[in-house]
């Protein structure tokens, strides 16, 4: 008699998590604000509603319901620090600090400045857009100087045949 | 007090998945950047993957949860994958 109720009250909680985190998918000012209710909420939801499945019963084979709760409790959060330091590498504005950003020295950053958020065509600095309209002789020579701040990260590799024009040759290229 | 039917349960927890479900897409419609579409799609196969078991769950068919566990691992490997798409990425965002 108290199994079907808590399996109720696991899946409602569980829908509800996940609404709230939709909620905070579609509101929230930044990215990094995004992914914090995206992955905890949505995932501790998500869990609740696997786990409800679980305790209501009447499921014919219910491993795969054990291994998706474990599965997505150990690697929600890996996936979240990958997507976030690479949003961070890729300049995603941010919103909201109330002091300076504590990761400045520590990453180098190839967007805009902290809380750039309204002029984003305008992200190159002034190096970069110097070494990107130098005359060159041919497209894709590859003896092209680099454009100084084409390194997107300290991992980041260099493009075949020099560095992207402009930004609508990188998002051709790259994107 | 008879406790409702499971598939009833079910089905009403699935039309109020389509909340969220709606949300996550106005974000990847809508995201102004690539990370805002990513995160969106963590998001919806988090939806997904919980549709799976209430599916399951009204059905009594145990593949349903086998679909959520796939779901799951696609979810991990598309979002490393992309994060290292995103961070090698040259020019704006």
């Amino acid at each position: 008699m108290i199994r079907p109720i808590l399996a109720t009250l696991l899946l409602a909680a569980g829908v509800a998590f996940i609404t709230i985190a939709g909620i905070g998918v579609a509101r929230l000012p930044d990215v990094f604000q995004r992914m914090h209710a995206a992955t905890k909420a949505g995932g501790i939801g998500t869990s609740l509603v696997v786990l409800g499945v679980l305790v209501a019963g009447g499921v014919a084979e219910p491993i795969g319901g054990v291994l998706t709760i474990l599965f997505m409790l150990l690697t929600l959060s890996v996936a979240s620090q990958l997507l976030a330091r690479a949003a961070y590498l890729s300049g995603a504005p941010l919103h909201g600090l109330d002091r300076d950003d504590p990761l400045a020295g520590v990453l180098d950053r190839s967007g805009g400045p902290v809380d750039l958020a309204t002029d984003l065509p305008q992200k190159m600095s002034h190096e970069c857009r110097a070494g990107v309209s130098r005359p060159s002789p041919s497209r894709r020579g590859a003896g092209r100087p680099r454009a100084p701040c084409d390194t997107g990260s300290t991992r980041s590799t260099p493009a075949p045949g020099g560095p992207p024009r402009n930004s609508t040759q990188a998002r051709l290229m790259h994107g | 007090m008879t406790m409702p039917d499971r598939a009833a349960v079910a089905a009403a927890l699935i039309a109020v998945l389509a909340v969220p479900l709606a949300l996550a897409a106005y974000r990847m419609i809508r995201g102004p950047g690539y990370a805002d579409r990513i995160v969106a799609l963590d998001m919806l196969t988090g939806v997904v993957v919980s549709l799976a078991a209430l599916t399951a769950l009204a059905t009594g068919r145990g593949a349903f949860l086998d679909i959520g566990l796939g779901v799951a691992l696609i979810n991990f490997a598309s979002t490393c994958a992309f994060a290292a798409f995103l961070e090698r990425k040259p020019g704006p965002r």
